[in-house]
């Protein structure tokens, strides 16, 4: 890893440099893996399947380039720079069309800024891809402190409103004096922060996942007439996504967990696995059969678990669940501003629950755009660049003219 | 480990032995641990602390010896049968008084037959301890299918009501006709268990841990320790529930790094509960143990979870509860009616109430609450444990 050190203000390229030493250790722990028992159902009822990360981890070890991730990051424009105290990675892209509007977009967990790398191109220059040159971004991706390239925070209090107070200095600092901001995931925690702080020079922020739900959604379930008959169903899944084990042990005990997740590349790679059905199905066809859907490929998939090895941030990115899990309880008592931010929503139909519009609406009044894309789960950017590079394109169009105004 | 193969119902004798080279590999495992970044809190409240991981691992790595366990066990009459298709292992301790009462302890998680060690001394030969000639018992510590060296379940539906069927079967088949039951932790599920079964022999049982507020039964909430057990459970829930989720939907994942990180296997069997946690963290941190949850037997324990590899097939045990919860969710146990007797520990994660004990057993013979001890009784206060047993089926006898 670069050892460059930015002071003050001051924006410093950066590279990637993972040494053979970490690749050669990382190897030698996955081939000496003492491994579980298999699991006793034919699913996925009792978490990741034996035979699935046994695959996992002979592609890992004999067929997975380990150069990739230099390779792809180094490609792009990256820089760091330092903010409230910590040196914030990131990759900026400007396009070269003239009018570009700046977008800054924010990677959840268990992800990385490699979630986001494929929309680079479709969002900085679309004539290259379906779109046309009024519709061009600026594009910003920084690691969320404690995740891949980013410093860990040394003390608490890094939550989502702390990160989005960073990212508007982020953008400040890059001379951008109107930008727009997306998230989904942990990510959509960050945006929904920023649209809520409403920066200067924030004209609109986008999401595809409903941050807002314990904020808002949760508090207004106590008023069932807002929760028609049919949507019992995804309200059921919002509950459900509560009552995952791994949330639960992220948001209480992210150290605990944190051994397994820096001193066993498989214990990581399982933990990361082990986010929502539909993406734990997708990425094991990939693995099992072959079978890739969109861009989850077996390498894409791998350049993020090693990201988080070859850091060394399985502890310090769980931690980002405690902070947010201690930020919502204290937001039940102070709830945070309103959004008077026009917001935009997609929906992906394979996410872990689709929020109707009337949901969306109740939390953000200001609902620019909603639509619900033809494909897509949890990891939508990362499944589906072209397609989310589109809803980016539809959802901030209207927010490109209050740029003059 | 034994590998004959016997008549299915036959008991048969049994010794530990690990080869040198799984302890060799759990040293070398040891000293590669690649630690977290610190913590960002004084204290218990985002994990188990670096500190005491740290210091855990170092005397693990530097002064603990295994051997000195395995001689233990292997002091003690250590058996193997196999019951319900799976080879159960346990240790059968006779008094040498007459009449002693057979009792069958069963532990919990993330315990093991460790657990149960020093009461063995205390109730087979009470009058070294204490306690008069009538006072003993005939003790048997059997491990949990999955846990420890009892061989692991190798199809679903090992929960606890299973478990409770086929500890009859393992007193019968060592010849008893009378007996009675205890358990804390898991063991108190599969004690209750029994009680709801009601197999010919048992008389009674005694449990550490009140089962019916972990099932999700309602208790009154008026009088001021009504009220402090109700806050102290949700406490739990809110700040220390994470483990118990995990284990209830994903022992499979969270398996893969307990078999192979010593490290995260020790992290999270400390992560039980606040009070054990700052009891064992005072062990390592600053070698002040509690009674006796000493350095050396804490590490007794995790190293047989090791050494077995048994992190995911323990951790299944609550996964199979859950199983089991839902299945029978709106449906109420079969009553209890088997004489009952209950001891409250001060440190248990909520001190359990005598008008809860009274409310969910009709048939209360002993309740007691006892002034030092916290979740794992046994282990840390053996004596003042074996004086509870004692009283508690004193009536039985």
């Amino acid at each position: 890893m670069s050892t460059t050190v930015a002071t003050g203000t001051e924006i410093v390229p950066f590279t990637v440099e993972i040494s053979q030493k970490q690749i050669d250790n990382l190897r030698r722990r996955i081939a000496e893996t003492r491994w579980s028992p298999a699991e006793l159902v034919q699913d996925a009822s009792q978490g990741v399947q034996l035979r699935f990360l046994q695959e996992l981890a002979r592609y890992w070890a004999e067929d997975y380039d380990f150069e990739r991730i230099e390779a792809r990051l180094n490609a792009l424009p990256q820089y760091i720079t330092s903010i409230d105290g910590l040196d914030i990675h990131f990759i900026h892209v400007k396009s070269e069309h003239e009018g570009a509007l700046p977008l800054i977009i924010t990677h959840g967990w268990p992800g990385s800024v490699i979630e986001m790398l494929d929309v680079i191109g479709p969002l900085t220059d679309p004539t290259a891809h379906g779109g046309s040159i009024d519709e061009a971004f600026d594009v910003v991706i920084p690691s969320i402190p404690g995740f891949g390239f980013s410093s860990q925070p040394t003390e608490a209090g890094w939550d989502s409103a702390r990160i989005g107070a960073a990212w508007a200095e982020l953008m400040k600092r890059l001379g951008y004096d109107h930008y727009v901001a997306q998230g989904g995931d942990q990510g959509a925690g960050v945006t929904d922060a920023m649209g809520r702080q409403a920066p200067e020079g924030l004209l609109g922020v986008h999401f595809n996942f409903l941050d807002a739900i314990p904020k808002e959604l949760l508090t207004a379930a106590l008023t069932p007439r807002i929760f028609a008959h049919e949507e019992r169903e995804q309200l059921g899944k919002v509950v459900g996504v509560f009552m995952r084990g791994y949330i639960s042990e992220m948001n209480e005990h992210p150290q605990t967990i944190g051994y397994s997740l820096l001193d066993s590349p498989i214990g990581l790679a399982a933990w990361m696995l082990d986010h929502d059905a539909d993406s734990y199905e997708k990425i094991s066809k990939a693995f099992l059969e072959g079978e890739q859907t969109g861009n989850l490929s077996r390498d894409t998939i791998l350049d993020n678990i090693t990201l988080y090895w070859v850091t060394g941030t399985g502890a310090s990115t769980s931690r980002i669940y405690w902070e947010t899990s201690k930020a919502a309880t204290a937001s039940f008592k102070n709830p945070p501003p309103h959004m008077r931010l026009p917001a935009a929503y997609t929906v992906f139909p394979d996410e872990l629950f689709q929020a109707p519009r009337h949901w969306v609406k109740h939390a953000y009044h200001h609902l620019v755009y909603y639509n619900e894309a033809p494909k897509g789960g949890h990891f939508a950017a990362w499944e589906e660049p072209e397609i989310f590079a589109d809803e980016m394109r539809a959802a901030f169009k209207s927010l490109r003219d209050r740029r003059s105004s | 480990m034994s590998t004959s193969v016997e008549a299915a119902t036959e008991i048969r004798p049994f010794q530990v032995e690990f080869p040198e080279e799984a302890i060799d590999d759990l040293r070398r495992r040891i000293a590669a641990t690649r630690w977290p970044t610190k913590e960002l809190v004084a204290d218990r409240s985002q994990g188990v602390q670096l500190a005491t991981a740290q210091a855990l691992a170092r005397y693990w790595l530097d002064e603990y010896d295994w051997r000195r366990c395995e001689e233990k066990l292997n002091a003690l009459p250590q058996f193997k049968t196999e019951i319900d298709g799976v080879d159960v292992h346990f240790i059968h301790v006779r008094s040498e008084h007459e009449n002693a009462l057979p009792v069958i302890i069963t532990h919990g998680w993330p315990g093991s037959v460790i657990e149960l060690l020093e009461v063995i001394g205390p109730l087979t030969d009470p009058t070294a301890h204490g306690g008069s000639a009538e006072d003993a018992f005939d003790v048997v510590i059997p491990s949990i299918p999955g846990y420890g060296l009892s061989a692991e379940p190798t199809e679903p539906g090992w929960w606890a009501g299973r478990v409770a069927k086929d500890w009859p079967e393992l007193m019968k088949r060592l010849g008893y006709d009378h007996y009675v039951a205890q358990g804390g932790d898991v063991g108190a599920a599969v004690t209750d268990a029994m009680g709801r079964i009601a197999p010919e022999g048992l008389l009674g049982i005694h449990t550490n841990l009140f089962v019916p507020a972990l099932a999700g039964g309602k208790f009154s909430e008026e009088t001021e320790e009504e009220k402090a057990a109700v806050a102290a459970m949700a406490l739990f829930k809110a700040t220390g529930f994470g483990y118990f989720l995990e284990q209830a939907t994903r022992p499979q994942t969270i398996g893969y790094g307990l078999l192979d990180s010593p490290v995260e296997l020790a992290a999270w069997l400390l992560d039980h509960d606040t009070d054990a946690y700052y009891k064992i963290a005072s062990a390592f941190v600053d070698d002040k143990p509690s009674g006796n949850l000493t350095r050396d037997h804490i590490l007794d324990n995790i190293t047989l979870y090791w050494l077995t590899g048994t992190g995911t097939s323990a951790a299944r045990s609550y996964w199979e509860s859950a199983q089991a919860t839902a299945k029978n969710a709106g449906q109420a146990p079969p009553p209890m009616n088997l004489p009952f007797a209950f001891t409250t520990f001060p440190g248990e994660i909520w001190k359990t109430p005598r008008s809860w004990v009274e409310a969910a057993y009709p048939n209360v013979v002993y309740f007691n609450e006892v002034d030092k001890g916290g979740h794992f009784a046994a282990w840390e206060e053996p004596e003042v444990f074996s004086e509870e047993i004692r009283a508690a089926f004193r009536s039985l006898r």
